[in-house]
């Protein structure tokens, strides 16, 4: 088990209260396993994602554990972090292309991130070349500014960045969502190809988009309003799901061919609850067609199959 | 009704304007009354420059763009006002289009002092009311709020309400569901779908191909600011000719087929014709000749 998630419970302060971004995560990650964060805007996926990396000062932990490799995480202590940081859990950021410091040439920013470990620059070098190559860039890629580099090059920067002490964990961040198709493509396959490597053991790929998830992640966990849908092998969550609003977030996807003409698909009414002051029981029941009395209550999440959990009463029924 | 023939843009780039980047090449296509034309390509293909072009924000460089016969560059004062009462766009970013200052419903305010002076008020509102009912939003929801009380949705529903309050003929639509989240995309979409079969033509600019395959008739992909496939949506999906549209569809992901199942395309690295003129490859199906671009079969 490389990464196991309990009752993990993170909050926004704000003015008005605490917005429960993550309220109650629990599931486990396997070695080698690609895990796919999906979700919509304001699920708190991406709060999710960060906050095993690092909390910044807005966010505010409040309980559950994480464990990483059978080490537990101080994802509480901003400073106890630092010990796992880069080496053991890194992350790909949103906004990845706005990651690197526009006064910098590339190699300067590699230096600086290896000394700040304390890692010896010259040990690290020649894998660095090696990756940049892998990922198709030349070496002459660090004596360049990120000005000079393309959208997918400075992505292809930062992965190589971001991976190279081998974290155990790595949690990659809407990376394919700002790239044409033909790069994204590039990009998401270099994901594999990075764990297929063993450059990461495990990773978390978080984005809104579930088609790209279905074309590289091993399983799906799918998030809404600070709480977990779903969890599945990627095939499952695709054309098995058990949960209301996957079926339905899956069921208003268009896929070439499917034309409006011939098939109206239809979207989800209504819009997810604020999460400054959550709804009690389901957080999907007002927009559920199949919400009954028990949704009153918070369904727990549960086992419903082989490696398949959801929190819906209608399926643990 | 809209007809673009063999535009072109050029923008002045560099520290002084030295320089000049070919943004549109000999772009020309039409648009009928209620067709929805997908204009799809990736980033820095010109689509948006199009999309500008059309509602006069941009002049064109050589070429020329005739609405209902009238060559729209010579618009001026009164009738460039007429103009923009049958054409009309949306853009990407709702959230930019609107000044979080004001309340949102400006935007419906700032139209009727424009083009409804002599209206009533309650005219007014009962037109109001209809357009809004026009985008399945309810007046109570959406009316006297800011910007930041209404979700992207119902704010890119309200700039369509506004263009259509004025009885467009034309709308340009700058990726106006790209924003938006997935449960909510499709409505949007749909609703498109609507207005179309009332007659509304729709330029519907975009880079996702779902989307594009989704609601279009006609489909056009553009790369580098030049048309290299123009045809039916059926044709240009089904049975892309040009290896750039082959790439372009290997490479989108989707949910019935997994990109391992199909080799990358060997154009996708940029081969293939480019900017050469359109031949016709099949009835209403064209693609731009190149020395890879399979002609025939």
């Amino acid at each position: 088990m490389s990464l196991h998630v309990d009752g993990l419970r993170v909050y926004y302060r704000s003015l008005r209260g605490d917005v429960k971004a993550v309220d109650g995560a629990t599931f486990d990650i396997a070695d080698g396993e690609i895990m796919g964060l999906a979700g919509e805007s304001g699920c708190g996926k991406s709060t999710l994602g960060k906050s095993l990396i690092r909390m910044d000062s807005r966010m505010r932990y409040v309980s559950g554990s994480v464990e990483l490799d059978g080490r537990e995480l101080p994802v509480w202590d901003d400073a106890r972090m630092n010990e796992f940081r880069f080496g053991h859990v890194s992350i790909i950021p949103q906004y990845a292309l706005s990651a690197l410091n526009p006064t910098r040439r590339i190699g300067s920013i590699a230096t600086d991130l290896l000394k700040a470990r304390d890692v010896p620059v010259d040990r690290v070098l020649p894998e660095l070349v090696r990756r940049l190559e892998l990922v198709g860039l030349s070496e002459d890629v660090l004596h360049r500014f990120p000005i000079e580099l393309s959208g997918g090059m400075k992505q292809r920067v930062v992965m190589v960045l971001s991976s190279l002490l081998d974290p155990s964990l790595l949690v990659a961040d809407e990376v394919t969502s700002a790239l044409d198709v033909s790069t994204q493509r590039a990009v998401a396959e270099l994901l594999v190809e990075f764990r297929d490597r063993g450059f990461v053991k495990s990773m978390i790929v978080i984005t809104h988009d579930l088609s790209v998830l279905y074309q590289i992640a091993d399983s799906i966990l799918v998030m809404y309003a600070g709480k977990l849908a779903e969890k599945a092998p990627a095939d499952a969550v695709v054309h098995a799901s058990r949960h209301p609003y996957t079926q339905l977030l899956i069921s208003s996807l268009p896929d070439v061919g499917v034309r409006y003409e011939e098939q109206r698909l239809s979207g989800i009414p209504g819009r997810p609850p604020s999460l400054l002051d959550p709804p009690t029981g389901c957080r999907f029941r007002t927009r559920c067609p199949f919400a009954f009395d028990k949704c009153a209550e918070e369904p727990p999440f549960e086992a419903v199959g082989p490696a398949h959990a959801a929190a819906c009463w209608k399926t643990a029924a | 009704m809209l007809s673009v023939d063999t535009c072109c843009k050029t923008y002045r780039v560099g520290a002084f304007g030295g320089g000049e980047l070919l943004a549109v090449r000999d772009v020309s296509f039409e648009v009928a009354p209620g067709e929805v034309v997908a204009l799809i390509g990736e980033s820095g293909s010109g689509k948006s420059t199009i999309g500008k072009l059309i509602l006069r924000l941009l002049r064109v460089t050589r070429g020329s763009i005739a609405f209902d016969g009238v060559d729209i560059s010579t618009l001026e004062g009164r009738r460039l006002k007429e103009y923009y009462g049958n054409v009309q766009g949306v853009f990407q970013d709702p959230f930019s289009s609107y000044n979080p200052i004001f309340k949102a419903d400006r935007v419906f305010t700032m139209l009727r002092r424009e083009y409804f002076p002599g209206l009533t008020d309650s005219e007014w509102h009962a037109k109001l009311g209809a357009s809004l009912d026009a985008v399945s939003l309810n007046p109570g929801d959406v009316l006297h709020k800011y910007p930041h009380q209404l979700s992207g949705g119902q704010l890119q529903r309200m700039l369509i309400a506004r263009a259509l309050l004025l009885d467009i003929k034309l709308l340009v639509a700058d990726e106006i569901i790209s924003m938006l989240d997935a449960s909510t995309r499709i409505d949007v979409l749909n609703l498109l779908g609507d207005l179309k079969s009332r007659g509304l033509g729709i330029l519907f600019i975009t880079h996702d191909l779902n989307l594009g395959s989704y609601i279009s008739d006609r489909t056009m992909i553009l790369r580098r600011g030049a048309v290299v496939e123009l045809g039916s949506t059926e044709r240009v999906f089904g049975n892309p000719r040009h290896p750039y549209t082959q790439s372009l569809l290997a490479s989108v992901p989707q949910l019935h087929r997994r990109w391992s199942e199909v080799a990358p395309s060997p154009a996708a690295s940029g081969g293939g014709g480019d900017g050469g003129p359109l031949v016709m490859v099949e009835k209403d199906h064209y693609a731009a000749a190149g020395p890879a671009t399979t002609v025939g079969g």
